[in-house]
């Protein structure tokens, strides 16, 4: 059994290597090209959200003013009744993180797709249709581009005022511009292939060509792109609630609760930072492993994004 | 070239137009914009003057239009909470932007430069393997995040670096690299593909096969021509930089435009909100607009395009 693995790495023995591998692997989290952990941790984070009423030990939003600042149960002054600490208003961090975990995937999610189905059906136009629409649609798609995507998002909240449906639109009208420059450079290629022509000379409408064929064509880069944004999107909304102008209080939003946690920082309540940004971090981490896998599986010509 | 000048000069005066025309239909798309542009607590004949004043009877066009010539004369309107007019606000706080950016800059050239050299002359070796971890973490790390850890550890924990506010080099320190941190995983990204691409080129090859020492063929061959598009990028970053700052601005209550921005949302200071948008705007598409002429001066291929 050795004599078939030695030719491969002569000068280490064959065991060490492999376990390095393995380790590297594990590091990269990845088991055999798939992203293991990545995937389980969304997993786990969506099946929290899924069922925080069920999972949270306490009311998110309502607290006990007499237990304020309690820190975790591990340390000196915590409580089992507090697993990992309380807020400035004595409530459960870990019910309002089980919470948090349930509005970041609710707008990420919904603003992921809200604006990756704007684009897609811009860059669709676009690329399809060309001429004034495509000039039209292009410029715009430019422009916004250019703006910085927070400030933007800043301004229109100020605009339209918080909440969270306000939040998937502002995301959504922000970010459906990275969609339609990337769909719009598929489909001036996909315009030219055979099956596209064939479907006009036999006549197809222009309404058709782009929905039974245009359409499913694009529809891999569309999921990958969307991967690749929610963590784009979710740290936006958390920048956003940080900022004030996000998620309203006393929602519990992980942006929300760093802000919150700010209050209590100088005194160095450490539970109130260093949690909820690790869940940001967990989730967005994860979210972009995901989406790099996804990208080389699925679409190849999105390899050099 | 004096096409192509004219041409892309063409496009920029257009993308100004659509980002007037963007910040003036959001405002006026909520239904009365004197809510947003009039005080809080401002008495019914200040709203009918405003009202009278914007010009809300006249056709959208012509609402435009005046909005447009204030503009074009730097008349950004005033700002409820200082009581000055808006630009002056504005310029007062642009140095210390520039600072920090600059600063912030300089950090993330010296950690993404060298990183990302030697990511690119051991492919797939241990340093290329750390680089990637440490991009995904850049990339997955909330820069408002990173600054609250930093006061964690530097200012509560050690108390070696002031937490917030400005005035000694030392208050620079931790600013600088929250904002820094996503930017050198940028960077270190783009000088590997940079340096790759150059170290497969004819010319470095030569430089080999004449029996250079490849410290000299990396250091002085393929470093200097790698190293174009990574200042071109630092660039346009720089003035990114001082507009994405505002999460950062806030979280060490540095005085730079973004903390203006975030003043602006808290007070409720909407012509601040405004212009903080439309300026930063027009600085992007400024950069953006000189970076495509200089590239044509350099490169005679993309003006004959």
């Amino acid at each position: 059994m050795s004599t078939a693995s030695a030719p491969l790495s002569p000068s280490a023995s064959p065991s060490r290597a492999a376990s390095l591998t393995l380790a590297w692997r594990f590091a990269a989290f990845h088991v055999g090209g798939f992203p293991v952990l990545p995937t389980l941790i969304l997993l786990v984070l969506a099946f929290t959200a899924v069922f925080a009423n069920v999972i949270a030990p306490s009311d998110p939003e309502i607290g006990t003013l007499g237990e304020r600042f309690r820190p975790p149960a591990w340390q000196v002054g915590g409580s089992e009744k507090y697993l990992l600490g309380t807020d400035h208003l004595g409530r459960d961090v870990l019910s309002r993180l089980i919470f948090g975990a349930r509005v970041s995937m609710v707008v990420g999610l919904t603003a992921v797709l809200f604006a990756g189905a704007v684009g897609t059906a811009l860059g669709i136009l676009s690329g399809f249709l060309g001429g004034w629409v495509d000039q039209v649609i292009m410029r715009v798609t430019d422009t916004w581009l250019a703006l910085p995507a927070l400030t933007f998002a800043i301004f229109l909240a100020a605009v339209v005022g918080p909440s969270e449906m306000n939040i998937v639109i502002i995301l959504g009208a922000v970010y459906w511009t990275r969609y339609a420059r990337v769909i719009r450079g598929e489909v001036l290629s996909l315009r030219e292939r055979d099956f596209v022509r064939l479907a006009i000379v036999a006549g197809c409408s222009k309404w058709t060509i782009m929905r039974r064929h245009i359409l499913p064509n694009v529809l891999n880069s569309a999921i990958v792109l969307g991967t690749l944004m929610l963590g784009v999107v979710i740290v936006t909304e958390a920048a956003l609630s940080f900022l004030g102008v996000g998620v309203p209080p006393p929602k519990p939003a992980w942006g929300l609760m760093l802000a919150d946690g700010k209050k209590g920082l100088m005194a160095g309540y450490w539970w109130l930072t260093v949690l909820p940004g690790s869940c940001i971090m967990l989730m967005v981490l994860s979210a972009n492993l995901l989406g790099d896998w996804l990208r080389v599986k699925l679409d190849p010509q999105l390899r050099q994004l | 070239m004096k096409r192509y000048i004219f041409r892309r000069l063409g496009y920029a005066v257009i993308s100004l137009v659509l980002l007037s025309a963007t910040i003036f239909v959001f405002v006026r798309l909520t239904g009365d914009p004197t809510v947003l542009l009039v005080e809080p607590g401002a008495s019914r004949g200040d709203i009918e003057a405003l009202r009278k004043d914007l010009g809300l009877d006249q056709p959208l066009w012509v609402q435009y239009g005046a909005f447009v010539k204030n503009l074009v004369h730097g008349d950004f309107g005033s700002s409820f909470y200082y009581r000055t007019p808006v630009l002056e606000l504005y310029l007062s706080r642009l140095p210390h932007s520039l600072l920090l950016a600059t600063t912030a800059m300089v950090f993330s050239l010296l950690i993404g430069i060298p990183s990302g050299v030697l990511a690119a002359v051991r492919v797939n070796g241990w340093g290329d393997g750390a680089g990637k971890v440490f991009a995904l973490l850049g990339l997955s790390m909330p820069s408002f995040w990173v600054g609250l850890l930093m006061i964690l550890f530097f200012s509560v924990y050690l108390g070696w670096l002031p937490s917030s506010g400005s005035g000694t080099p030392l208050h620079l320190v931790m600013p600088a690299v929250a904002l820094g941190w996503y930017f050198a995983a940028a960077h270190m990204r783009l000088t590997r593909s940079s340096m790759l691409e150059v170290l497969g080129s004819e010319y470095v090859k030569l430089a080999r096969l004449k029996g250079l020492p490849e410290a000299l063929v990396i250091g002085k061959h393929a470093f200097k021509n790698a190293l174009i598009p990574v200042l071109t990028l630092a660039g346009i970053n720089l003035v990114i930089m001082v507009n994405v700052a505002v999460v950062v601005e806030t979280v060490f209550a540095w005085p730079g435009i973004g903390r203006l921005l975030y003043e602006g949302i808290a007070f409720r200071d909407f012509p601040v909100v405004q212009a903080t948008v439309l300026l930063g705007g027009v600085m992007i598409i400024a950069v953006n607009l000189l970076v495509d002429l200089l590239y044509a001066v350099i490169d005679p291929r993309i003006r004959f395009q």
